[in-house]
């Protein structure tokens, strides 16, 4: 009898410690070589703070993650003290700590993810006058504050432009996450890009009021897919993963059925290489990367804000996927409305006012 | 003759508390041996030692000569050492069998063998003359039956020693004939047993016999055959005792209660009074007498503001207390010994001190505005602990840790001690032995001698001749009948309660 | 061994087990969990300011937790801390935005706010568990919902003052101190610690010592005793429902008074009022044992924030917490250990 009991605590032990294995994977190659490399002293070192979505998001603190990454990289740094990190938030509440601890540990240029982060980097960068911060998605107007913005819109013009050009039942799905300014440049540019497409596709707005709610996510995408939409984008963080999963779902049910969803924030392929048609990519890893070259270098925009459109390559469209029927006449299209973009031609709107009042020439 | 089962001078103690002091007790092979003792006397703690719930700090056990360690039911029951519980433990929506096996599933292939299970409790039924049907469902059969399961169930688990904990407590006295029966022939089957009890009348029918415990200790074993009632209840209580209650003539004076076409509905919504009238005058005593379920408890629930009335008119001294909620009635003065002492009369969890001013707690001085005096609380319990002999370690002790007489001894305190007008005292002597039972009585004659009205209700008989100055007899929810307990039998009640007779009774209700 | 001194030693033993079960998963798993409590315990205690941060974080736990062991106290289950708590912050945010008054008035005007916020939100289901029955559980969870929307309503449509949250409230209703924050180097500590600390002091008193709180207790151990005393149930159960929506409703306060000093649009529920229920439940429903726990709570939350930096998830931390409360849950089996123990002592 006690011999059963202890078998069984074991075992639960010990699958608790392989899910945790699997989960830490990623971090233990780069925690050797941490431990590796600490003779060699640099000078410049960068963390930044992930919103309650956590690093692994599959989409926007994972997207920033992977900038940071790849500036460690290019410049030889390892992850930790006096390289790079990050620290995680579980509540709205640890934004300020996370900041004000990176800080401390005497980071040179700390990020803060997500328009959340905005009075948390206020209140910090004016205590930490010494430490640079960037804050993503909003601005802070402080001296040693620089502020990213994204015209997101413009990517998410493309992917309106790839679902029109995809819809058969001229029926379309957009998932957004909270009312927020960002997303709401999403689905501007989303709408205005189907209705310069093919103006008689309808779109079907739905917010989830959340961006960590995967499964309310699937329940959205699967009333959407039932009611006749058979592309559906969104630009709703993890609650989109819900997406995704019922895509996958109705696919695998009946693989003859033509559903899509468009993903949003990175390539977004890996998340269903059968229904994703392509992604609304929202380059943070670039503009993180950029920007962390720039501080490193002793340019740093304190005070300033940095927008990062198209022509910065701060958002694109994802390669769309090579299974979408007519894939050759998306990638014509997308091709034409990116010159136009570029060159001015068209200003895609950013608001649901702008939205209004525009018109695809 | 051989011993199944000895106990040795067994000692338990519980934190400084003990139980058990020095208690032996020997169980010879085929006889039925008493165990008797008050309540809180330690029979209880005693069995449960046995049975390995407790583990003693003195003393031996044996079983068939040789020395055992019990420490758990699994290692008893594997001694055959069986427990007729007193609160039966089984589930009311399984059937018979499903209860007999339950834990001991008989399998073929991971399912439940129901029909072999079936006919082996068939087989045991017959061989010790336990007639129950296995395939009927707990809900479905009546109290007698369900007791008839769990001896079943010991029997089927191989018990050769039977412990039964106060077994006649819920029987009829028809299923208590029965339920003797029964005993002699496990006995004769060769089956021993153990029989906890503190009715005299039963040991003297029944055991072979009977050791005596008291506050603890053990008295002492004595031959049933060599000793009468009398002697085994001065044993049990250590002094003599009164079977009948003295009391002198009452002398009634004005209406303290009156209670006019009173209508209560039950819980289900069904009429369970249905326009009783009753008179209870200061200085008497008046017996409520029936059969369970013919609308006692929602009578007196009506009256303490516990349950909502229908209609009719309750009034104390004159004043209305129709629709009243029960604190302004226990203001009004009518003090309520309830028939469930654990659901209604104590707050098991508040220690037995703040018990004792559970109606009283908002007055002064055990308050002043909104703030408690815990020391004139517990002055009071001390003084009530005292006068009314409730046995606790202390006044802090929680009500729950206490033994059913001595919360029912300060329950009595309590509602004496308020002085109301009205006494309502429902089944206050159930589950309780003859001192406890004496005592009680004593309280509520003293009552009615200071020129208080006091209502009893009880299921028994005797305690109603006993202590009643009037008798009323109530009947689906009326009362049938008002009788003097000196002019009638108990051959006369138990037809008037038995519905019968009912027009040559209602002549007699005004005595 | 006494009651008492094993319902001290129960919650205890929960914690060393958690700790126990956690390094063995840590080790398991790969990590070496002397880094991870060594960077746990840097992060809580490293300097003054993590340990400003950690009373910050024990204020709103401390609240939560005393709302659900009042309830839990009076035999009910408030599930619904959470939006008692949320329409406690947009209370008191509110009446630090919209008024301009002194100090001494705006503060306490804020936080009464608050309690009549939670109050009202704990007291439908009050009400409607007296009158009609309905399970306390049920009707909570389903008022957590209402009030996390209608609250990201209002915040968005009728008090935003850009990017989805209100306006700062006026330092006059500001709970922060540059006095405390100084002392701890620029931590978001607040004098709600004090409340906090008060209020743990009126639940052991109003329960304990008044006419109140005995039939508060009373209701909770046994409504039909309480009923055959002449004690109103319905009543003491709405207001002890009303009580301890208060107490969730202050913690909101401390969050939109202090810490943050606004309120943002929320993405979905915050944890701290279902964090109460686990620091009642360690804490043994007691106003003391609450206060621990809230402490506990707090120090392992902000400690866990460093951790990535020893290179440790810092879920460990959760598993862990999760461990503690499986542990107190299951309390049962460390009471029959610890009674054997005692015993054996004995012999």
């Amino acid at each position: 009898m006690k011999k059963h009991k202890i078998g069984m605590a074991l075992s639960l032990v010990l699958a608790a410690g392989t899910l945790l294995g699997a989960c830490g994977k990623s971090d233990d190659t780069t925690k050797d070589q941490a431990k590796g490399g600490d003779k060699e002293k640099t000078t410049f070192s960068v963390a930044m703070v992930t919103d309650v979505g956590g690093v692994d998001d599959k989409s926007f603190n994972q997207s920033a993650w992977e900038g940071l990454q790849g500036f460690g990289k290019d410049n030889g740094l390892e992850k930790g003290k006096g390289g790079y990190d990050y620290l995680q938030s579980t509540s709205d509440a640890d934004y300020t700590t996370n900041l004000n601890t990176l800080a401390r540990q005497g980071f040179n240029l700390v990020y803060g993810i997500g328009f959340l982060m905005h009075d948390a980097v206020d209140g910090i960068a004016k205590q930490q006058p010494k430490t640079n911060f960037a804050i993503v998605d909003d601005e802070v107007k402080q001296p040693n504050v620089a502020s990213v913005l994204f015209k997101e819109q413009e990517a998410a013009f493309l992917a309106g432009v790839a679902a029109a050009l995809t819809t058969k039942s001229n029926h379309i799905g957009f998932i957004g996450g909270m009312e927020i300014p960002v997303i709401e440049r999403f689905e501007s540019g989303f709408l205005a890009g189907v209705k310069a497409a093919k103006p008689e596709a309808k779109v079907d707005v739905q917010y989830s009021g959340a961006f960590d709610k995967a499964e309310l996510g699937q329940t959205i995408a699967s009333k959407m897919y039932s009611s006749g939409a058979d592309v559906v984008f969104h630009a709703a963080g993890a609650t989109g993963n819900g997406l995704f999963k019922e895509a996958g779902d109705l696919k695998k049910k009946d693989p003859s059925r033509e559903i899509w969803a468009i993903g949003v924030d990175r390539d977004q392929n890996d998340m269903g290489p059968d229904v994703v048609l392509t992604s609304a990519m929202k380059r943070v890893d670039v503009a993180v990367k950029d920007l962390s070259t720039k501080a490193k270098d002793g340019k740093f925009p304190g005070g300033e804000t940095a927008i990062y459109g198209l022509h910065e390559d701060g958002v694109g469209l994802a390669p769309v996927n090579s299974k979408a029927p007519n894939k050759d006449a998306i990638d014509k299209a997308v091709k034409e409305w990116v010159e136009k973009i570029k060159s001015g031609d068209v200003k895609v709107p950013g608001t649901r006012d702008e939205l209004k009042t525009f018109s695809a020439k | 003759m051989e011993y199944v089962i000895e106990m040795l001078n067994i000692r338990k103690e519980f934190g400084g508390f003990v139980a058990n002091d020095n208690i032996t007790l020997q169980l010879k092979k085929g006889e039925i041996h008493a165990l008797l003792g008050e309540n809180g006397a330690g029979k209880s703690t005693l069995m449960n030692v046995l049975f390995g719930l407790y583990q003693p700090e003195q003393g031996e056990i044996r079983v068939k000569g040789k020395p055992v360690h019990i420490s758990n039911p699994n290692i008893a029951n594997d001694l055959g050492i069986g427990m007729v519980h007193q609160h039966f433990m089984l589930v009311d929506k399984f059937t018979v069998t499903e209860n007999i096996i339950l834990g001991k599933e008989i399998t073929s292939g991971g399912q439940i063998n129901l029909k072999k299970a079936e006919k082996e409790v068939r087989d045991i039924s017959e061989r010790y003359g336990l007639a129950v049907d296995p395939q009927a469902r707990i809900s479905d059969i009546t109290v007698g039956m369900q007791q008839r399961v769990e001896i079943l169930k010991t029997l089927y688990r191989g018990a050769e020693i039977l412990i039964f904990d106060e077994p006649t407590a819920v029987l009829t006295p028809q299923e208590i004939k029965e339920l003797i029966q029964i005993m002699k022939t496990l006995i004769k089957e060769g089956k021993s047993i153990i029989l906890i009890t503190h009715k005299l009348k039963e040991i003297m029918e029944v055991a072979d016999r009977c050791t005596v415990i008291r506050k603890g200790k053990g008295i002492g074993t004595v031959n049933v055959s060599e000793t009468n009632p009398n002697e085994l209840a001065s044993l049990m209580v250590g002094r003599e005792v009164d079977f009948k209650t003295e009391k002198i003539q009452a002398s009634p004076k004005h209406d303290v209660l009156d209670i006019k076409d009173l209508i209560v509905k039950d819980s289900r919504g069904v009429s369970a009074v249905r326009g009783l009238n009753l008179t209870v005058r200061a200085g008497e005593i008046v017996g409520i007498a029936g059969i369970d379920g013919n609308g006692q408890s929602e009578f007196i629930e009506a009256i303490t503001g516990l349950r909502k009335a229908e209609k009719g008119s309750i009034k104390l001294n004159g004043k209305e207390l129709f629709g009243l909620p029960s604190r302004k009635i226990t203001e009004a003065g009518i003090g309520h010994i309830p028939q469930d002492r654990h659901k209604h009369g104590l707050v098991l969890n508040y220690p037995i001190g703040e018990n004792m001013v559970l109606q009283t707690y908002y007055k002064k001085p055990f308050s002043k505005t909104g703030i408690l005096n815990f020391k004139e609380i517990y002055n009071k319990a001390r003084t009530l602990i005292k006068e009314f002999d409730v046995r606790t370690p202390s006044e802090y002790t929680l009500a729950r840790a206490l033994s059913g007489g001595n919360q029912q001894k300060a329950i009595i305190g309590r509602e004496v001690d308020r002085n109301p007008d009205l006494l309502i005292a429902a089944q206050p002597t159930r589950g309780l032995d003859v001192g406890a039972i004496e005592f009680i009585h004593k309280r509520l004659i003293e009552q009615r001698d200071n020129g208080k009205a006091v209502l009893l209700v009880s299921f028994e008989l005797d305690e109603i001749m006993n202590v009643s100055d009037r008798i009323a007899v109530i009947y689906e929810g009326q009362i049938v009948a008002v009788v003097n307990p000196k002019e009638t039998s108990e051959q006369e009640l138990g037809l008037l309660m038995a519905g019968s007779n009912r027009k040559e009774a209602g002549e007699g209700t005004h005595v | 061994m006494s009651k008492r001194l094993i319902n001290l030693l129960t919650p205890i033993f929960a914690v060393l087990l958690g700790i126990i079960l956690g390094t063995i998963i840590m080790l398991v798993s790969g990590y070496n969990p002397v880094d991870a409590f060594i960077a746990l315990g840097q992060g809580a205690f490293g300097d003054v300011y993590q340990t400003g941060e950690v009373v910050r974080q024990v204020t709103p736990y401390i609240l939560a937790g005393l709302a659900v062991a009042f309830a839990f106290r009076v035999g009910l289950f408030n599930i619904g801390v959470e939006g008692q708590f949320i329409v406690g912050w947009l209370a008191a945010v509110w009446v630090g935005v919209t008024f301009e008054l002194p100090t001494i008035i705006h503060i306490p005007l804020a936080i009464l706010a608050a309690m009549l916020a939670g109050g009202l939100w704990a007291f439908i289901p009050g009400l409607l568990k007296a009158r009609f029955r309905v399970h306390e559980v049920i009707v909570t969870i389903m008022m957590n919902y209402i009030a996390l929307h209608v609250v990201n309503y209002i915040v968005n449509t009728k008090m935003n003052q850009g990017s989805s949250k209100t306006g700062k409230i006026h330092e006059t209703a500001s709970l922060r101190s540059e006095w405390l924050s100084n002392l701890t180097t620029g931590s978001s500590i607040h004098w709600g610690i004090i409340i906090a600390i008060i209020c743990c002091f009126i639940m052991w008193f109003l329960l304990e010592k008044t006419t109140r709180g005995f039939e508060l207790r009373a209701v909770g151990f046994n409504q039909d005793a309480a009923h055959y005393a002449g004690m109103s149930v319905n009543k003491n159960i709405i207001l002890s429902m009303v009580i301890s929506g208060c107490f969730a409703g202050i913690a909101g306060a401390m969050e939109g008074l202090g810490t943050f000093g606004y309120m943002a649009v929320q993405g979905g529920f915050t944890g701290v009022g279902f964090n109460g229920i686990a620091v009642a439940l360690l804490g043994g429903n007691t106003a003391i044992g609450v206060f621990f726990a809230a402490l506990l709570f707090g120090i392992l939350k902000i400690g866990a924030l460093s951790m990535p930096l020893a290179g440790v998830p810092k879920e460990l931390v959760d598993i862990i917490i999760a461990l503690i409360v499986f542990f107190v849950a299951a309390s049962y089996m460390i009471r029959i250990v610890l009674e054997r123990f005692s015993k054996k002592g004995v012999k």
